[in-house]
């Protein structure tokens, strides 16, 4: 930020908090701002993922012996249990807020880890899923090889499956990223009642991240 | 609430240096926050790649000189319309107005320090300079020959670059998405104290509305391209009629995104246009609230119209009365807006300054533009110019004519603000006519050979064909010629000393307040707002018509 107008931090400084940028007024100007463009890029993300959404419900409805049958092959228990660890990682993610707004230093630095480690539970299950189908050949498009199949045309349930948890994957990797930094951030004290804009941002993310596998949760693995 | 709260140290004393000058070198600007410098790099980026595109133009009108081989083979040709096509819409048009006149005049109009996310903004460009440097890429792989719609089978079954060509527009999807993030969060939170949302310029409101197609429609793109590449690469099925797709799905996909689209080219040229025209009328623009809420419902309606791309693609008639429908209805917002600004200019003391002259061919052009999308937006009329040289000439004329007209009435409104310098004025009278007749010479030939059923993107015609096409040739051959003497007398204003007024048009709003060229904070402390943008009353007297009376 400094780069260009080195003058600017050293002018608010004097009276100011050490985080507001030389363009915001003041801090609550600064926090809305990252709010309201956080929001924004949510709103790009679920437009993002409606994408795949709509082009799932289509293909669903036009092929649904295929995606009944290949449904099957999913792990309801793996999937379940990553439910379940990511709403664990949404609260933890909620009391990290929570401990930044109360300046709950070492709070605030557990429940980050806690959301860390509910985070790396998650693609390590996810892991085993994906060598599992590896191995079945249950793969997406032209590379599907499964042999056995009574009902033809499941690749295409698997070009979504791994399409859709693919793209999500890849999300909760950069929140993990997020995530990662806030710790550092937080270790160096940089978070307090007075500024927490970072963990408040990347918690609303978070909680994106999480409600996206909450749909894609029933839509791949509980079909009926 | 005083300068001195607000910020400190931010007017002390000596004069600051303006934002061209300090700090200096090659390096400060690749990393510098400033939206002044970041709206420059981008104004250039653009206009580069705008000559670029612009050379694939000529070429493409030189081939078509003749009813058989001119210069180049048929699968030549669809690689140069292509590329022209891609260059000009997701490197020229959708970025030359909100990217780069909108981040240097957006924080100037609210008088604000900068955007709300300087770094994001600093990003948006990196992330356009990677998309276009993948783009020009494509070449070394052979080429695109689908069209810049990309439209599926053929772009799935095709060779060349298709796939690099489809990951560059979606990564410069990004850069569009980080420029309206970065525009809705600065108007929201940035305006100056006093200024409330209708004390704004309207190029705020313009920039606001592209910024929410940016933000709604983008990713929907972004996710259809890169079902294209999953297509190519991993054979999904969802575009392939023999895996149990559907390649008219692609189309709606395609159309849902691109259509909004079209409006963020157009919007901001409606916002440039709006600033342009009551400064040169001196007159207050009639009608504010009406051109602020008919941005936002072209915006919004502009989502709803995608699918009459696809009157022949095989939708059934119900739905393509209805998608008919609502395409009529958009055309009223726009028609307010030109209603609102030729009563503006009615009995205001117009000067016919260059960027003045540049926002009535804006008028002219944009209304014979929208007046054939009409034709195009009736079913029955449609069926028959579908895919002809008629749809061609239409979208030239909002597409290009509009926007690329308003631009240039942008940059010759703000070069002064931007450097300092002032442009050759009686060049810059010149050709913006030349301009004008080269650029309806090339397209009015146009939706006459379209009407007499010469299709699009056809390599070869019938010789009955050949005189409109000489005229339109030779009409490029004259729009570049103006474009050309544009850069020449623009380029000349550098051996200018700097010497433009702080205020030459005698604007009202924030970025006329401020030194030409501004210092890299925009203001000496907050700019408290005073008056209305567009407040050409005399002092204190009340609104009077005897003084306006000739």
């Amino acid at each position: 930020m400094s780069t260009a107008i080195p003058s600017a931090h050293a002018h608010a400084e004097g009276g100011h908090a050490p985080f507001l940028q030389h363009h915001f007024r003041e801090m609550s100007q600064q926090f809305d701002a990252a709010k309201i463009g956080m929001w924004l890029f949510l709103v790009t993300e679920v437009l993002l993922f409606g994408g795949l959404f709509v082009g799932y419900g289509i293909m669903h409805a036009r092929h649904p012996e295929a995606f009944m049958a290949a449904h099957h092959h999913l792990d309801k228990t793996m999937g379940a249990v990553n439910t379940v660890v990511l709403l664990v990682s949404s609260f933890t993610m909620v009391l990290s807020v929570w401990a930044a707004q109360t300046s709950r230093k070492k709070l605030l630095v557990l429940f980050l880890l806690l959301t860390l480690a509910c985070a790396g539970t998650f693609m390590v299950v996810k892991y085993f899923e994906y060598s599992h189908k590896f191995h079945e050949g249950l793969l997406p498009g032209k590379y599907y090889s499964h042999k056995g199949d009574t009902v033809p045309g499941q690749f295409l349930f698997f070009s979504f499956y791994f399409m859709m948890t693919g793209l999500h994957g890849i999300h909760v990797l950069l929140g993990m990223a997020a995530i990662a930094w806030l710790v550092w951030r937080a270790l160096k004290g940089h978070f307090s009642s007075a500024y927490y804009a970072p963990v408040e941002v990347t918690g609303l993310y978070w909680h994106l991240v999480d409600l996206i596998w909450i749909y894609l949760f029933p839509l791949m693995y509980l079909i009926s | 609430m005083s300068e001195g709260v607000l910020y400190a140290g931010a007017g002390h004393a000596g004069r600051h240096a303006d934002y061209l000058e300090e700090p200096k070198g090659l390096w400060s600007w690749l990393t510098t926050v400033d939206h002044k410098r970041i709206g420059l790099m981008y104004m250039w980026s653009v206009l580069f790649f705008f000559l670029v595109g612009g050379i694939f133009a000529l070429l493409i009108r030189l081939e078509l000189l003749t009813p058989k081989q001119t210069i180049m083979d048929a699968e030549t040709y669809n690689r140069v319309f292509t590329l022209h096509g891609a260059i000009m819409t997701f490197l020229v048009i959708i970025p030359a107005i909100p990217a780069a006149l909108g981040n240097f005049a957006l924080p100037l109009l609210l008088g604000a320090k900068d955007v709300a996310f300087p770094r994001l903004n600093l990003t948006s460009l990196y992330v356009y300079w990677i998309g276009a440097a993948m783009a020009v890429a494509t070449l070394a792989l052979g080429g695109v020959d689908t069209g810049w719609t990309f439209y599926t089978p053929y772009s799935t079954t095709t060779g060349g670059g298709v796939t690099l060509m489809v990951l560059a527009a979606f990564v410069l999807g990004f850069s569009s998405i980080f420029t309206g993030v970065n525009f809705i969060a600065t108007i929201h939170k940035l305006r100056a104290p006093g200024m409330g949302w209708f004390e704004m310029p309207l190029f705020c409101w313009g920039m606001y509305a592209t910024a929410l197609i940016q933000i709604l429609a983008t990713p929907v793109l972004g996710i259809t391209l890169l079902l294209i590449v999953m297509e190519r690469v991993l054979g999904v099925g969802i575009f392939d009629p023999q895996l149990g797709g559907d390649p008219v799905l692609f189309q709606h996909f395609f159309w849902f995104y691109s259509h909004p689209a079209v409006y963020i080219m157009i919007l901001p040229a409606m916002a440039v246009i709006s600033e342009v025209i009551p400064t040169f009328s001196k007159k207050t623009i009639f009608g504010y609230k009406a051109i602020a809420f008919s941005s936002v419902a072209i915006a919004l309606l502009g989502f709803l119209v995608w699918a009459h791309h696809m009157f022949v693609a095989g939708i059934s008639l119900f739905a393509g009365a209805i998608f008919s429908f609502l395409t009529f209805f958009i055309a009223i917002p726009s028609a307010i807006k030109v209603f609102n600004w030729i009563a503006t200019m009615w009995r205001g003391s117009i000067s016919l300054e260059a960027p003045m002259l540049f926002a009535i061919s804006f008028l002219l052009i944009f209304t014979i533009g929208g007046l054939t999308g009409l034709f195009l937006a009736a079913l029955s009329t449609d069926v028959h110019l579908h895919d002809t040289y008629f749809v061609v000439s239409h979208f030239h004329y909002v597409m290009a004519g509009s926007n690329l007209i308003a631009f240039l009435a942008g940059i010759h409104y703000w070069w002064p603000k931007m450097y300092g310098r002032m442009y050759n004025t009686k060049l810059a009278a010149i050709s913006s006519a030349i301009i004008f007749i080269g650029f309806n010479m090339t397209f009015l030939p146009q939706f006459v050979l379209g009407s007499r059923g010469m299709p699009r993107r056809y390599f070869n015609y019938l010789p009955q064909f050949q005189d409109l096409h000489v005229a339109s040739t030779v009409g490029s051959w004259v729009l570049a010629a103006g474009l050309f003497l544009t850069a020449a007398y623009l380029l000349a204003s550098f051996r200018q000393p700097k010497g433009a007024p702080a205020n030459p048009w005698g604007g009202r709003t924030l970025e006329w307040e401020t030194a030409s060229p501004p210092t890299a904070h925009n203001f000496e402390g907050q700019p408290v707002l005073q008056h209305g943008p567009y407040d050409y009353r005399p002092e204190p007297a009340p609104v009077g018509v005897k003084e306006l009376a000739h």
